[in-house]
């Protein structure tokens, strides 16, 4: 770890103040990326932004037929929140499948997001539900937000504050973990909306997020496991490693659609 | 005087006395140790698989704020610093030596692996040392590089040191090859198998760390360092390295946080913080960290091998031929030539018959980290490769396969095997059968028959075992190339007031130590474990030892204290004999007292004691006040521990995720003093097992760098991972030490593997799989499932 400056800031325009004066700054949720990456020396930030002491950031609320999580909300809060729990239980489930106990009491939803780790699970969620993206100065839809491998729309200086999800009339997740990692491999989370639309989301499995337009459309018509059992999906761009070729990824994404097609009901 | 409790004596599980301090973080670590004035040592360690040193600037490092110092291999050289010695010399097929390059402590003018240590930054504070470490300047040449045993064997290939022709250590072989050959000559069926045995990083919990501290005064040097045998580092680093003699030189190896193998080592970094601190008179500390570990800490396994078994018509095993190529890496680490020779061609008659057995193995330097002994040491290599080919045999004669162990199975003893081994004793019939009943092997096809229902694929798979343990009768090791004795110390110190102090040279890092060996002493003398304290690892303290690995600290360690014991016994009863008034050979000893043969006339032990230290009323002409004794126990033979596992697995053929659903273990471990103790052995050795079966794997890609540097990509068991055990144990005595024992510590990583994946490919038999390679990853079985494996498949994915 590389020394640098420490910041607690008491509310979102001193903390963007902080970050927008110095741009080598950075704004720290609850550190399950960044501390690894600080102890590895692999960041070197001027200083950190902790942004434990904003209220405004914290909490999750029912407002009509939308969720609004404060970017600051850990994972376990999630996991174990009634509300979230009623009004999308595949959210609630995901918070407590991902990481473990620590990460869960540590990490944040905001923090997850705005790292956007195509590995990483809230993106799946974000993106199917068709979530929008508060900020400290606008809105930014879910397929506006994701913009590949860690690159997202927040502007340098710009804070996450809450996002807001559509309670979906279905949803479901599916997941194949990496083996060594535990991180995901490959995980699609299917979403009914209550317009009627459906969105489909993949992580894991590709450089970032991306819905998958063919099972979408195929779900669309008919909201049933047969109606994606033909679909392949293509490798092409999809991640490759010594876990796992493209091919065994484009694979998983078939199989991990027809799980959450299932835990969707 | 206290009376022992019938609970914690030899056979009780009594509750570890350490617990309590691991528990509640009171555990005292070397990185917990910080000595007066001391600096931190940070080592910068090579980028490059392979690459000549041109030059290395350290002026803007020397500058940093708070550097004390820099040290290069140049500078190592200088102060008359030697390379690290290997402690085992193997002997090449035409009885020549192997070759056995130099190690600097630090690289010269050639770094040989990613990791090589290059230069050390001592420091003020150790992010201080990082970050000047990271102002040293080094001008590398890279060069091409070897990270697998075929590359380097390849004609041409880039050679690892110059001095050595085509990257051999040595081609070794054991057991005779015309007979071998005669009998595959008879042979009605020959069975040919080729597989490999996965490369593994050993990842203890602690990472490894070493503090040099040196008392100008004295002149005296100590050292503190995870180690499992702080002996033998005292008489590797101090004669061999800094010329230091025993007399100036304490090692201590505090608690340790787990081993396997990997701190069994004389490494690079001990030699350098104690150099270090006597130069800049001023302690010196190092500790890794996990990144470090990877590529620092000695790996294991990493073997190919092509066998052959001869069987005649009935299915008796009439010979074994086999040739096994094995990866030494870079450097030749402390114990790596016995690994894959005396530990694993001895072993290759395993549990069986075999009347004709001949191995050769050539071991092969690469651009990797040095391979050594880790959990199991050269036999999980034997058992895994010889249970395997049983299982190949048995489906190709299509004799049922636990017929076919059953009928080859030795049952007489001693047996003398092909290869150099007589065990003494066993019963592999009962640990077989016992294993299979309590698997419900019988009802299998049923629950097969239900997890294809829930469209899983359902295997079972079964693996015998036989391991030698308890190293190693002196004279032997020394014929096979051993370098030092192999017996072990054991002082047993009675304090005046009764209570005892146990004085051993085994170390304890994990292994629970101190609560089994105080039972054994608490046993002796009817005292309570409270009464009975271990010390360990400390030079300082202990006469002498050899330290902890092949499962050898009860079986040697062990009876070196029951020999100690017998001494006290022996002068108790002369002092009981004085005090009681009556003749010595009268004089019995049960149960903590001495007492006049038929008479109620007795003397506690304690009271023995305490006259011995206050020796008012006491036969001073004839016996030394005090009561203390210590003895050496060289064993006589190895012990023979064996057994029997059997493991249950459930494929989703949809992703290729193998669950270990049933894991059944039967085991011979001789007398058994905490069986509990005894169960978290078994426990965390197939633990490791099924992580060498189905997850873990080192991989280097082809130009030498390591693709599995952090638990990001090396994959480690998780509690997930792992079903409930089902443990027994079917003990008979060993015959050939005092305390019957044979050792447990290595079993469950030895026996575990080839029954994972025998389970496995039973359950893809029906898809006409004959083998699958470990690790048995999701991706590589669905490559198999789904024909061919995937296209550009790399290691560990590879169908």
């Amino acid at each position: 770890m590389y020394d640098f400056a420490y910041h607690k800031p008491g509310s979102i325009a001193d903390a963007v103040k902080i970050l927008t004066d110095d741009p080598e700054a950075r704004p720290i949720s609850g550190g399950q990326t960044l501390l690894p990456a600080l102890k590895h020396r692999l960041a070197h930030p001027t200083a950190l932004v902790d942004l434990s002491g904003i209220a405004e950031l914290r909490g999750i609320q029912r407002d009509g037929d939308r969720l609004v999580i404060g970017a600051m909300t850990k994972h376990y809060e999630i996991q174990t929140s009634d509300v979230v729990k009623t009004a999308i239980p595949a959210l609630a489930k995901m918070a407590g499948n991902l990481g473990d106990t620590q990460v869960r009491n540590r990490g944040t939803m905001g923090g997850s997001l705005s790292n956007n780790d195509p590995a990483a699970d809230y993106p799946a969620a974000a993106m199917a539900l068709n979530a929008t993206f508060r900020t400290d100065r606008r809105s930014i839809p879910a397929d506006e937000f994701f913009q590949g491998m860690f690159a997202t729309a927040l502007e340098p200086g710009e804070l996450l504050v809450a996002i807001e999800f559509p309670i979906p009339t279905k949803a479901g997740y599916a997941k194949m973990r990496n083996p060594a990692s535990r991180y995901v491999m490959a995980g699609v989370f299917v979403a009914k909306l209550a317009d009627g639309s459906v969105r489909v989301a993949v992580n894991g499995a590709g450089p970032g997020v991306f819905r998958q337009e063919e099972m979408e459309a195929a779900l669309a018509k008919s909201w049933s496991a047969d109606a994606i059992a033909g679909i392949r999906q293509d490798p092409d761009g999809l991640n490759g490693d010594i876990h796992g070729s493209a091919e065994y990824r484009a694979h998983l994404v078939g199989v991990m659609a027809k799980r959450a097609l299932a835990e969707a009901g | 005087m206290n009376v022992v409790t019938p609970f914690e004596g030899i056979g009780a599980s009594v509750r570890r006395k350490e617990d309590l301090r691991f528990l509640s973080g009171r555990g005292r670590y070397t990185a917990d140790i910080d000595r007066p004035g001391q600096a931190h040592a940070y080592i910068l360690r090579s980028p490059h698989p392979h690459a000549a040193i041109r030059g290395i600037d350290a002026t803007a490092a020397r500058a940093m704020p708070g550097v004390a110092a820099v040290f290069t291999g140049a500078d190592m050289a200088a102060g008359k610093v030697g390379g690290l010695p290997c402690g085992w010399g193997v002997k090449n097929k035409d009885g020549s030596p192997m070759a056995e390059p130099p190690h600097p402590v630090l690289a010269v003018d050639r770094v040989r692996h990613v990791g090589d240590p290059v230069a050390v930054v001592v420091a003020a504070t150790r992010a201080q040392a990082r970050d000047a470490a990271e102002a040293i300047v080094v001008d590398y040449a890279p060069l091409p590089a070897v990270a697998t045993i075929e590359e380097a064997l390849r004609p041409g290939a880039p050679a690892v040191h110059d001095e050595v022709a085509g990257n051999l250590c040595f081609d070794w072989h054991l057991g005779d090859k015309a007979v071998t050959d005669a009998a595959f000559a008879k042979a009605d069926r020959v069975v040919t198998f080729e597989l490999v045995n996965n490369r593994l990083i050993p990842n203890a919990m602690e990472p490894r760390a070493a503090i040099g501290d040196y008392d100008p005064s004295a002149d005296e040097h100590t050292l503190y360092t995870t180690s499992q045998n702080p002996h033998v580092i005292r008489l590797l680093m101090g004669a061999f390295v800094l010329g230091i003699p025993e007399s100036r030189l304490r090692v201590v190896a505090p608690d340790v946080g787990g081993g396997f193998g990997s701190k069994i080592y004389h490494y690079a970094e001990e030699a350098i913080v104690t150099w270090a601190a006597a130069r800049l008179e001023r302690p010196v500390k190092w500790v890794a960290d996990r990144t470090e570990s990877f590529v620092s800490d000695a790996h294991g396994r990493d073997h190919v091998t092509r066998a052959e078994l001869a069987l005649d018509g009935e299915g008796n095993f009439l010979g074994l031929r086999v040739a096994t190529r094995a990866n030494m890496g870079a450097y030749l680490s402390t114990f790596a030539p016995s690994i894959p020779t005396y530990l694993y061609g001895t072993l290759l008659a395993g549990v069986y018959r075999t009347p004709a057995i001949y191995v050769e193995v050539k071991a092969v330097f690469t651009h990797t980290v040095p391979v050594d002994a880790y959990r199991g040491a050269g036999r999980p290599e034997a058992t895994y490769l010889l249970e395997r080919l049983v299982d190949v045999a048995a489906a190709e004669t299509g004799i049922d396969r636990i017929a076919l162990r059953r009928r080859n199975l030795v049952s007489q003893f001693p047996h003398q095997t092909p290869v150099a081994l007589e065990y003494d004793s066993g019963n592999h019939a009962a640990t077989l059968e016992a294993a299979l009943r309590a698997a419900d092997w019988d009802g299998f096809e049923s629950r097969r028959a239900e997890a294809k229902a829930r469209g899983k694929l359902r295997g079972i798979g079964v693996s015998t075992y036989l391991e030698a343990c308890g190293l190693a009768p002196s004279h032997l090791a020394g014929q096979l190339g051993a370098r030092a004795g192999l017996y072990e110390v054991g002082t047993i110190r009675f304090h005046p007031t009764g209570s005892v102090t146990v004085l051993t040279g085994s170390h304890s890092h994990g292994q629970g130590h101190e609560t089994t060996f105080a039972q054994l002493v608490a046993d002796r003398f009817g005292l309570p474990v409270s009464q009975v304290e271990v010390v360990h690892g400390d030079t300082g303290k202990i006469p002498f030892g050899m330290g902890t690995y092949g499962s050898r600290s009860l079986a040697v360690g062990g009876n070196a204290m029951a020999m100690a014991m017998d001494k006290i016994v022996a002068k108790g009863r002369r002092i009981a004999a004085h005090l009681l008034e009556a003749a010595v050979e009268d004089v019995e000893f049960e149960g903590g007292k001495f007492r006049v043969a038929g008479t109620d006339r007795e003397k506690t032990i304690g009271e023995i004691a305490m006259a011995a230290y206050v020796p008012h009323n006491y036969p001073l002409a004839e016996i030394e006040p005090g009561l203390e004794e210590t003895a050496f126990y060289d064993p006589k033979n190895f012990t023979y521990p064996g057994g029997c596992h059997v493991c249950e697995v459930e494929i989703d053929p949809e992703t290729g995720h193998v669950q270990v659903v049933n894991f059944t273990a039967a085991d011979d471990f001789g007398r058994v003093i905490n069986p509990m103790v005894v169960e978290g052995q078994v426990h965390g050795g197939v633990a490791q097992g099924v992580g060498q079966a189905l997850l873990e794997a080192c991989v280097y890609d082809a130009d030498g760098q390591l693709l599995t540097g952090s638990i990001m990509d090396y994959n480690l068991p998780r509690a997930e991972d792992l079903p409930s055990l089902s443990l027994s144990h079917h003990d008979t005595p060993c015959l050939t030490n005092p305390l019957g024992v044979k050792g447990c510590g290595e079993a469950g990583a030895i026996g575990s593997p080839p029954a994972v994946i025998n389970a496995v490919v039973d359950a893809l038999r029906e898809r006409g799989v004959r083998h699958v390679e470990m690790p048995a990853t999701p991706a590589r079985i669905w490559g198999i499932i789904h024909g061919g494996g995937p296209k550009g498949a790399p290691a560990i994915a590879a169908a």
